[in-house]
């Protein structure tokens, strides 16, 4: 049985602005309705008595001083940047 | 139809740490671009953040101050989005869990007491800087700001007119700057506000559709753009349309909103708890150190002067809205100023030079010091209000003592009547005319008169020694 629909996957695709074809839609959508399935095993579990959790390391409060340490070089941060102008990212125009 | 309009504030605020909240950068402002980045804040491949202590202690500091609730154990979540201005692609922010919750302040505004609630506060990290470059038409990302400690406030929809929106706002402002979490310079952008506004029939309880303002760029700005577009939805309602949900920009130079994009649903940020960082979990000991740490806030120091000074009310709100300026004041007082005296100083001409300097108190040479010297000595009679201003312009300008400006410049008042009678009976023989027309009954020939005596001395002359000869010149003659 099918939990994902094909919009949900057209939409996820679209907000992390990806495109593709019809064919591998149908693929996605088949793939990822599998994976929740799979996922679906754990509701068998009781979990009635069990705190909600985020991590499973039980490791609370890691925390540093409010220390100022050297950065990197600016042609060594904009080293990966594909285009790059006046010290600055360039990237395609955004208007906001 | 009568409306009642609903406003609610987003506030955001940078936090006044050294480093970055999740990495050791600098936040300081006004950095060549990209010259305070590394791989943690630029978002590379396997990399961890580590909260900041402090930035945590701020966010505690500013939801204690708040009047908030602060939450026993809160964590951290990923806003997923797509935008140049984060090279993540996803904001380490707080979604279910924040720092603070059901908070409130009071404003007082139009002359009404007014309690804002605050429905959260919490901690996230600020974006980097975009600027449009025209002549590639193409944008340049500055990741300096990015990873900086932010708080948002947001309130409650309790506030009902753009008057309370300006309150609010200055409210919120001094006590983050009294508790020293944040400069709240607007204009540097450590202080931004984004507004929701929306109108309902009065007496209906559901609100309307919203309408959301961005770049506020001053609290004046807010009060503009909220009273702009209170009428446009009332005047879109009683024409029967209809207000869509939709993001509008505030246009300074038009003075109007415009419509930047209508919103679709709501967004949709994906949130999950953010697996790079552990949870946090603040115990009441943590609390109370950060408790002890809160200075006197605005209200409680307002209240003291009007206690303890006889400040009257509206000056003591004045006095009290920057920590800066009540800094000053008391420093006045504690080294012998007359309260009231300062008081007036400081709500009349200092902040007559400050708004025509385009500056901050923090920025002027005069000392509380020296002001308290210049009270005394127009106190004593060795300077008029007159000379008063010309001792205070030098000293705002380049500081030092009132009594060493006033004898270098010697400026000293002259009370002697012996010597100001002769220059008054001089100015009395030289103007026929005027006494003339005093005794036809112009009053305004009096006022000539003592003019012509400053003008003689320099502004020198004791102005009630000057009054009491020129009347008794006027009535021998």
């Amino acid at each position: 049985m099918s939990k994902i629909t094909k919009e949900q996957v057209e939409h996820v695709a679209d907000l992390a602005r990806l495109s593709f074809t019809e064919a591998e839609i149908e693929d996605f959508t088949n793939q990822m309705s599998k994976v929740i399935d799979y996922a679906e095993v754990l509701n068998e579990l009781d979990t009635e008595n069990v705190e909600p959790t985020t991590h499973v390391m039980d490791v609370r409060n890691v925390l540093r001083e409010d220390n100022v340490k050297p950065s990197l070089q600016r042609e060594e941060a904009l080293k990966n940047a594909p285009k790059q102008k006046d010290g600055q990212f360039e990237v395609p125009s955004v208007l906001d | 139809m009568k409306f009642e309009t609903i406003i609610g504030l987003e506030v955001h605020s940078e936090l006044k740490t050294n480093s970055k909240i999740f990495c050791g950068c600098s936040t300081a402002f006004g950095a060549p671009p990209n010259t305070h980045t590394c791989p943690i804040c630029l978002g590379h491949p396997g990399v961890l953040p580590v909260l900041n202590q402090r930035a945590v202690d701020y966010a505690i500091k500013a939801a204690v101050a708040l009047n908030c609730e602060i939450a026993e154990e809160t964590k951290f979540d990923r806003k997923n989005y797509f935008y140049p201005d984060n090279p993540k692609a996803y904001q380490i922010s707080q979604f279910d869990k924040p720092v603070g919750e059901n908070g409130w302040i009071e404003i007082e505004v139009d002359g009404y007491k007014k309690r804002i609630g605050i429905t959260r506060i919490h901690l996230e990290e600020d974006a980097g800087k975009l600027t449009h470059d025209d002549y590639d038409d193409a944008s340049l990302v500055d990741f300096n700001r990015v990873g900086t400690p932010l708080i948002e406030i947001v309130s409650e929809p309790d506030i009902r007119t753009p008057n309370e929106a300006y309150a609010y706002l200055e409210k919120l402002k001094a006590i983050l700057q009294y508790t020293e979490v944040s400069d709240c310079k607007m204009e540097e952008g450590s202080l931004r506000c984004d507004a929701n506004i929306s109108l309902r029939p009065a007496g209906q309880e559901e609100f309307g559709t919203k309408a959301e303002l961005k770049n506020l760029n001053s609290f004046t700005n807010v009060q503009k753009g909220l009273a702009f577009e209170e009428k446009r939805q009332a005047e879109v309602l009683l024409s029967g349309g209809e207000i869509l949900q939709e993001t509008r920009r505030w246009n300074e130079d038009k003075k109007e909103t415009i419509l930047m994009r209508i919103k679709e649903g709501s967004d949709d940020y994906r949130y999950f708890p953010e697996p790079d960082l552990v949870n946090l979990y603040i115990d009441h000991e943590w609390i109370d150190r950060i408790r002890g740490g809160i200075p006197e806030l605005p209200d409680a120091r307002k209240q003291r002067y009007i206690n303890d000074w006889n400040i009257p009310a509206y000056d003591a709100g004045v006095l009290t809205q920057t920590k800066a300026m009540a800094d000053f004041f008391e420093e006045s007082v504690e080294v012998g100023a007359d309260a009231k005296q300062a008081a007036n100083w400081l709500m009349g001409e200092v902040n007559a030079y400050l708004n025509s300097e385009g500056i901050e108190i923090e920025e002027i040479k005069m000392t509380p010091k020296g002001l308290a010297g210049m009270i005394k000595l127009i106190e004593d009679g060795t300077i008029s209000g007159k000379i008063a201003k010309k001792v205070f312009n030098e000293m705002m300008k380049n500081g030092g003592e009132a009594k060493q400006i006033v004898e270098d410049k010697g400026l000293v008042q002259i009370s002697d009547e012996g010597q100001l009678k002769a220059i008054v009976d001089n100015i009395l023989d030289n103007n026929q005319q005027s006494i003339d027309d005093f005794k036809n009954g112009k009053d305004k020939a009096f006022g000539f008169l003592v003019g012509q005596a400053m003008k003689e001395t320099k502004g020198k002359a004791n102005p009630q020694v000057i009054n009491k000869l020129i009347k008794e010149g006027l009535e021998s003659r």
